[in-house]
């Protein structure tokens, strides 16, 4: 067993790796490849039951190499489509951008780095609802610390904030002040990373929202904050309206607050309505532009399971997740520059972090899964939601929109924090983890 | 009609389908160049003149079908989805059924040799080399057609229309209803090459069918399309070249500005519509809410579906996707595929086979992102009145993605010679019920024939 938790291992995950090796056999062992790898790879009894409230060590992660050897070959056995017919990203990931990607993927990148340093981080299981949660748990040595639970998005994963966990855990370390430490849990959301699969309908945001209530509560954690952006945005927003009763507040680098008005007049495509402020008219214009490059959204919203390419071809999963956009391009203008950054000294997003994203969500098999979560989601995206309890947020500079102060006063009336951060897009905590990590010290430092 | 009559040598065709790599395993693989591998072969005259009508031959390697197989049997899969139900969009064991057939039963040879049963060309037109099968009637008085295929078909789509067209008397029509059939590719889809460069859109297209009918001497004819072909046969119309003595379409766009502006806001049905109307609305209503996130997609993105070009369950699944007015997928494909009604309807006359060849089709010249363009070139909403004054004619297939109410369609189409809305078929019409929608050709365009 490559990786298990000790008591009660994450069958579902443990199927997707074997699933992942599988690769090289399925050409000659034809009958069991259209089987849905699901293998009984231990006895029943060892699976968690219903009830089963225990946290279990999620045992080291390490994937067999025959795993990583089919990814390599698939992706040096890629058939490529025709280079697109322009000479921008206008129609899409550009084919010398994927090409270029692809050749460094297929050889010189190194998963077993990423595998080390999650594996440098206390993982854990639990069942919640019947989905295994996987999550990484790092305790402050400060007694004192706020307890914080942190929601990754789409195309990310628990990749996306393990930057955050020193400055969060051991602010001294990292030039603040002992006060501002945090407890940190990072639960991968159920269909991607190393969390469950879900088999049923119902694992949406609201869902989510609940199941992270009551896994700080298996924690031991009467008071907690929590903190999202893009779907983790979702979540935090819906922990704040549902209100458990260890939620102190929330904050958020996606901030929902596009009044109803100005909602209706993005549905329909409206020009912009009179009588807006600068930085309300430069949102409006942000939030038009951005409905024009979701279709992807669009496309995982209502069709999820039609997306095979995104679990049989590497190239496709990649170019799949790169195209995402922020407020300077699509692909995101931050992760397309960090794909010509080998190293960074000060954190910022480099070229191995973007695949080690991708790679893990091959891996493990999520491309699809992933996806569902947008199928899930019927409600609107940046309207504001009428949330009542405290509200911290970071407006950054390179998100899909600045919310204006105006619109966020009034889609959080207990706002708690407002501040517009200087560098940074939508993968914040990716791109300048630095910076992320002095807002949530800022935004939360009332709530101490 | 003059078809140059080839001199020379032949030589291998390059239809620049992308590199299939085999088997990899050696980084060395990795030159990611253009490999092209010749997949027909193409009859070149001795003055190299490209715009010559060049005939043209089917011929895959054999590599290159032991390649897809090999390609489909190593599909990784998703899990299964999260309901009992195509909701989500093709079901795992829907695609893993036809995902095993078409590795182990299915035959591409079958295909092939049916495409090679036609007189099939290539010429360049515009910079961009044209594939087309050109049937000829043995009725001298036969009318000039071009039909124009959809996404996700092919020519494929309109092989069952050749003979029926072509040859009336076998299927108890007169001989002064016959045609002269030409059948092209659109601009990279299939044989036809792959644009390099903006601007082939439907526009472009119209005016290269204009070429490419004059250039073999047809100087009156009539057009027809579905899906695609039908907004290529619409523009044509507006476009209106003195040759094109009318159309018929059976995917009209018909849908009134108003109409339109409130399906995209989302608002329920307007007042004072008529009950075909609000059927038709209603439809619409669906289609646009849940059914087009693929066509949306393609629209802006179609670089980044590079899954197409490189996984043939991915570009099978992606293709099998296009709803009708009886689901999505298709009723009739999904029925084909799975060989027993979906929702109450049958596959007509569409048969699995005929599935897999246009798939096929697809993957062999890895046309699934080139397709997929077209739609990034389309900018004229494909359900808008049309606002044609060519003389036309209109199909309303009752399993269409709408059914095109008369009210609507007269107002689209200024001079209406016919419309009708046939018993059965739905988007696939050509390839679903190929007997009824020859007829409906054939009455469709009676009017022009003096």
């Amino acid at each position: 067993m490559y990786f298990s938790a000790s008591s009660a291992p994450a069958r579902r995950t443990l199927a997707a790796f074997v699933a992942a090796s599988l690769g090289l056999t399925l050409a000659t062992a034809f009958s069991s490849a259209y089987a849905v790898p699901t293998p009984d790879v231990l006895p029943a009894t060892q699976h968690a039951s219903v009830q089963d409230e225990s946290i279990r060590p999620f045992a080291p992660v390490h994937v067999p190499q025959v795993a990583i050897d089919d990814l390599r070959r698939r992706i040096a056995a890629t058939q490529w489509p025709e280079k697109e017919t322009v000479a921008d990203s206008s129609q899409g990931v550009q084919l010398e951008t994927m090409q270029k990607l692809a050749r460094y993927w297929a050889t010189d990148y190194d998963w077993r780095k990423a595998e080390g340093a999650l594996n440098a981080l206390p993982q854990f299981v639990t069942t919640i609802d019947g989905v295994d949660i996987h999550f990484i748990h790092v305790r402050s040595k400060n007694p004192n610390a706020l307890p914080l639970i942190i929601n990754h998005g789409w195309p990310g994963s628990v990749l996306e904030q393990v930057k955050l966990i020193g400055p969060l855990t051991d602010p001294v370390a990292y030039g603040g002040k002992a006060d501002d430490s945090f407890d940190v849990v990072i639960p991968s959301m159920p269909g991607y990373g190393f969390s469950g699969k879900p088999t049923t309908t119902g694992w949406g945001p609201e869902h989510m929202a609940r199941a992270w209530a009551e896994l700080m509560r298996r924690l031991g954690y009467q008071h907690y904050v929590a903190q999202g952006g893009d779907w983790g945005a979702f979540v935090v927003d819906q922990m704040g309206l549902q209100a458990p009763p260890g939620l102190l507040g929330i904050h958020t680098n996606m901030p929902a607050t596009v009044p109803a008005d100005i909602d209706e007049a993005l549905r329909i495509g409206a020009p912009a309505p009179a009588g807006m402020s600068a930085d309300e008219k430069r949102a409006y214009g942000q939030l038009a532009q951005t409905f024009k490059q979701v279709d992807y959204a669009r496309l995982m919203g209502s069709r999820p399971q039609t997306l095979y390419g995104i679990d049989d071809s590497p190239v496709g999963l990649a170019a799949w997740l790169l195209d995402h956009n922020d407020a300077n391009a699509q692909p995101a203008a931050a992760v397309a520059a960090a794909l010509n950054r080998s190293a960074s000294a000060t954190g910022e997003l480099t070229r191995d972090e973007v695949l080690d994203n991708i790679t893990l969500y091959w891996l493990t098999n999520t491309g699809v899964s992933a996806s569902r979560l947008y199928w899930e989601y019927k409600g609107g995206f940046f309207n504001a939601k009428g949330v009542k309890v405290p509200v911290a947020v970071s407006v950054f500079p390179g998100e899909q929109y600045q919310a204006p102060r105006s619109w966020t006063e009034k889609a959080y009336p207990h706002l708690i924090y407002y501040h517009q951060a200087e560098k940074g897009g939508h993968f914040a905590a990716w791109e300048q983890p630095t910076i992320f990590a002095q807002e949530l010290r800022a935004a939360f430092r009332s709530l101490r | 009609m003059s078809q140059d009559t080839p001199q020379s040598s032949s030589r291998r065709h390059f239809v620049s389908a992308a590199a299939a790599a085999l088997a990899a395993g050696s980084l060395s693989r990795l030159a990611f160049a253009d490999t092209s591998p010749a997949i027909g072969r193409i009859t070149e005259p001795a003055n190299g003149d490209k715009s010559a009508i060049r005939p043209f031959r089917v011929e895959v390697p054999e590599a290159q079908l032991v390649d897809m197989r090999r390609r489909i049997k190593a599909t990784r899969w998703p899990d299964r989805e999260t309901v009992p139900d195509e909701s989500q969009g093709i079901q795992l064991a829907m695609i893993q059924t036809l995902a095993q057939y078409w590795s182990t039963g299915y035959d591409w040879r079958k295909c092939e040799a049916r495409l090679n049963s036609y007189p099939q060309f290539i010429t360049e037109i515009d910079g961009l080399d044209i594939h087309f099968l050109h049937i000829r009637s043995k009725h001298e008085n036969a009318m000039p057609l071009i039909v124009t295929h959809g996404w996700p078909g092919s020519i494929i789509e309109q092989f069952k229309i050749i003979d029926p067209l072509v040859n009336p008397t076998a299927y108890g029509a007169p001989a002064s209803d016959a045609f002269h059939l030409v059948i092209p590719s659109l601009p990279g889809y299939g044989f036809s090459a792959r644009p390099t460069t903006t601007g082939w859109g439907p526009e472009r297209t119209a005016r290269a069918w204009v070429t490419l009918m004059k250039r073999l001497g047809y100087e009156r004819f009539a057009s027809q399309g579905g899906d695609l072909g039908g907004i290529v046969t619409n523009i044509m119309a507006k476009q209106a070249p003195p040759e094109l003595i009318g159309i018929h379409v059976n995917f009209p766009a018909a849908v009134p500005a108003e109409i339109l502006k409130s399906l995209a806001a989302g608002d329920p049905i307007p007042q004072g519509l008529s009950d075909e109307e609000k059927h038709a609305y209603d439809q619409l209503s669906a289609n646009f809410k849940k059914k087009r996130g693929y066509a949306v997609e393609m629209g802006t993105r179609p670089q980044t579906l590079y899954g197409l070009a490189d996984s043939p369950v991915a570009l099978a699944s992606w293709l099998l996707d296009h709803g009708d007015g009886y689901g999505q997928p298709a009723a009739a494909l999904s029925a084909a595929v799975l060989g027993h009604p979906v929702n109450g309807h049958s596959a007509g006359a569409l048969t699995r086979d005929d599935i897999l060849d246009d798939i096929t089709l697809y993957w062999i010249t890895n046309t699934g992102v080139s397709a997929s363009r077209f739609y990034w070139e389309s900018h004229a909403n494909f359900f808008l009145a049309a606002d044609v004054n060519v003389p036309a004619a209109v199909s309303a297939f009752p399993g269409e993605n709408y059914q095109a109410p008369k009210s609507w369609t007269e107002k689209a189409y200024h001079n209406l010679m016919y419309f009708n809305k046939p018993e059965t078929g739905g988007h696939f019409a050509a390839w679903e019920e190929p007997i009824i929608f020859a007829n409906e050709v054939r009455a469709g365009l009676r009017p022009l024939r003096a």
